[in-house]
């Protein structure tokens, strides 16, 4: 079976523990070999969409070297993922030697739901989970990284599960990283809309693949009251997240 | 982090975000349109195909951009035509209103062109005592409300009928119903008695084929054709990129333009314009000028990480999908173009500095780039953009300095541990003390706080919870 290196990202590292647990246990559950590279930090893309690109290589470089040997690298972040494909090879541009290990590191991440649907080969990991749910495409997982199918195909095999689609799913929730600060006010107003989506479908649940944007549409919830509940797919998949 | 944040966008941003009327106009059309967008491209079938070709074609021609451009203008020289190139948008309005004066032109009538905003052309004329008419309706609508477009397609995409209604009772002095078909007849009426008086014509160009020197306009109202063959003269300024090789990469254009900017299989108007009125003709212009402008595009030209946005072929499928434009329309780009290729054109185009902070008018969400049927990667401008922009920070800027510490601290794991450790603190006895979590300390915090509730660090990282368990289970 294959061995896994877990990138946890720096946001589930402080914020969302529960969320590189549940992607442990999912992993570990459907036969592979975890292991937690701990010179692993973030991404750098904080700093990278916010045009400081030195800062961001000097980030990076760190991520390059924690994952240096891995065989699969894993992440349940579809926007992790896409800096790592997308933008890597050009922020280490500059330097040979870190750009060939940066376009190694590039071909072996994975999204965890594109590692377990298209490396795996699994579609039905055995989960229960008795709600109504609907699913949230974040936009770096599904157009960057162009992971559109295999999160619903997860959700599709999970018993009990019934899957309301959310209208204009993948719309943007107005995250943006450090956009939902500078331009918190335009930021809410696009949340809102993704939240009225949500109310629509009238699931009690809310999944997606990234907490950026799941930290974003939670805040908001919560700020207004709503008792839909937010989960990152991997929680449950593994079948942690009831109360 | 601590982040500057940009308040001239954000001022402009909130003021639209206030405007119920403009978010549920703009929603309610650009809806439309993206629906209409992805039925007629489904419909055509192997859409990913046309877009490689689209932005193939588009690419060679920018690559090649000089030779074209000879052809193109060699051609109408050899027909008798006029042929201007204006370095800048102050010396093409100058051109334009110099040829009015020549020809003593009391009236100018015009069909709707992007570029002719660029020029400011309508205050120009003007100010020569000159009257310019927009006769498209969009264009009418906002010429009477005295505003821009807020939209490449859909000048009035911001007004609703109600408001329409409003402007065409206040100018033509008549009580009217705000039916769109009342409306519509209404402008039809009142532009039609104006085109006979008209001295000059002026449109925009959607192509310019180099092979035969034809002007092709898309058009929908029949305005373009009016507006090209009653005044004896036909003014055309055109962006120095609106170039296709041949008439036979025009069926390609046709079938990517329309669909991607209104879900059209074809406009209702395609005008191929071959030169004036010839001889023995009965009808069009006597008199042709063609001014080709650069103002800024050809400093793209070579630029490794700009050079694209010249593909552009301006269908406004990109507005029409991003979820920034959507919320706010278009005025608050403050700029002629809006949406995403306003944020990346107009910085680019520009020599005001303050264009720059529109590239922070995204989430990055790549919607735009998904949408563009010649494939520009208007997201990764968007970072490129951003990056210039962070290169012209002083080190001593707020936003420089938070970043160069959090790249000290997200370099080094031992650090890392630490910094987390401290912030735990600090939020545990500082920050959840305050009510509702909301605490103005910070930049970041407040705007984020101000909103939505704030996470909370957990108590235990995922490393140390990693680690626990592994001695737990070695």
């Amino acid at each position: 079976m294959p061995h896994v290196s877990l990138f946890v990202t720096c946001l589930a590292d402080q914020l969302y523990p529960e969320v590189g647990l549940s992607t442990v246990r999912l992993l570990q559950k459907l036969g592979a070999t975890v292991d937690f590279p701990e010179a692993q930090l973030c991404c750098g893309q904080p700093a990278f969409n916010s045009g400081h690109v030195p800062e961001a290589r000097r980030v990076a470089r760190g991520l390059v070297h924690a994952f240096a040997d891995a065989e699969y690298v894993v992440t349940p972040s579809g926007s992790c993922a896409s800096m790592l494909r997308h933008y890597y090879a050009e922020l280490f541009a500059g330097e040979p030697e870190l750009a060939e290990s940066a376009r190694a590191l590039a071909a072996k991440t994975f999204e965890l739901s594109q590692f377990i649907v298209g490396v795996l080969g699994v579609r039905d990991v055995g989960a229960t989970f008795p709600h109504r749910v609907t699913y949230h495409a974040s936009c770096h997982g599904s157009r960057l990284l162009g992971v559109k199918e295999e999160p619903l195909e997860l959700l599709r095999h999970v018993r009990g599960l019934e899957l309301a689609p959310l209208p204009r799913c993948e719309d943007c929730c107005g995250f943006g990283g450090v956009f939902s600060i500078k331009l918190a006010a335009l930021s809410s107003a696009m949340v809102d809309e993704k939240i009225e989506h949500v109310l629509e479908t009238g699931a009690n649940f809310v999944v997606g693949t990234d907490m950026g944007c799941l930290m974003n549409i939670r805040g908001r919830l919560e700020r207004r009251g709503q008792p839909v509940r937010v989960l990152h797919l991997a929680e449950l998949l593994a079948g942690e997240a009831e109360p | 982090m601590l982040v500057e944040t940009d308040d001239a966008l954000r001022t402009r941003a909130e003021f639209a975000l206030g405007d119920a009327f403009l978010r549920k106009a703009v929603r309610f059309t650009v809806e439309r349109l993206r629906t209409g967008k992805a039925e007629s491209t489904a419909a055509l079938g192997r859409w990913e195909e046309w877009r490689e070709r689209g932005r193939h074609v588009r690419t060679h021609v920018i690559e090649h951009l000089d030779y074209y451009l000879e052809e193109f203008s060699g051609r109408l020289l050899d027909g008798g035509h006029h042929v201007h190139f204006a370095a800048d948008a102050a010396e093409a309005a100058a051109i334009v209103t110099r040829i009015a004066r020549e020809q003593r032109a009391k009236l100018v009538v015009k069909s709707k062109s992007m570029v002719s905003e660029e020029l400011h052309l309508n205050q120009h004329l003007a100010d020569a005592g000159i009257e310019a008419l927009e006769t498209d309706l969009g264009e009418w609508i906002v010429q009477l409300a005295q505003e821009m477009p807020s939209h490449l397609i859909i000048p009035a995409i911001h007004k609703n009928r109600h408001q329409v209604q409003a402007l065409f009772e206040a100018e033509g002095h008549v009580p009217l119903s705000p039916e769109t078909c009342t409306l519509a007849a209404h402008a039809r009426r009142r532009l039609r008695e104006r085109f006979a008086e008209a001295d000059i014509g002026v449109t925009g160009c959607n192509f310019a084929i180099a092979d035969t020197g034809s002007v092709v306009l898309f058009t929908n109202e029949g305005n373009g054709r009016m507006v090209t063959t009653l005044p004896k003269t036909h003014i055309v300024v055109m962006g120095m990129e609106r170039i296709l090789p041949t008439l036979a990469d025009l069926e390609l254009m046709a079938n990517l333009l329309p669909r991607s900017a209104t879900g059209q299989k074809i406009t209702t108007y395609v005008n191929l314009l071959s030169g004036a009125r010839g001889e023995g003709e009965v009808d069009g212009a006597r008199e042709l000028h063609v001014v080709i402008l650069d103002n800024g595009r050809s400093a793209q030209l070579g630029h490794p990480d700009y050079q694209e946005i010249l593909n552009c072929i301006r269908c406004g499928a990109c507005l029409n999908v991003c979820p920034v434009y959507r919320q706010i329309g278009g005025h608050a780009y403050a700029s002629v173009y809006s949406g995403p290729i306003g944020a990346v054109l107009t910085p680019l185009l520009s020599r005001d500095p303050r264009a720059r902070e529109l590239a922070n008018a995204s989430t990055l969400c790549g919607a735009c780039t998904e949408a563009c049927p010649v494939k520009i990667p208007l997201h990764d401008m968007l970072v490129h953009l951003r990056r210039d922009n962070a290169q012209r920070l002083p080190d001593s800027s707020l936003e420089k300095q938070g970043f160069a510490l959090w790249s000290r601290v997200f370099s080094r794991p031992w650090l890392y541990r630490l910094a987390l450790r401290v912030a735990r603190l600090v939020e545990r006895f500082v920050l959840r003390r305050s009510p509702r979590r909301r605490l103005p300390m910070l930049p970041a915090v407040e705007g984020w706080a101000r909103y939505r509730s704030l996470p909370l660090l957990a108590r235990k990282s995922f490393r140390e919870r990693f680690e626990e368990r592994s001695r737990k289970r070695p």
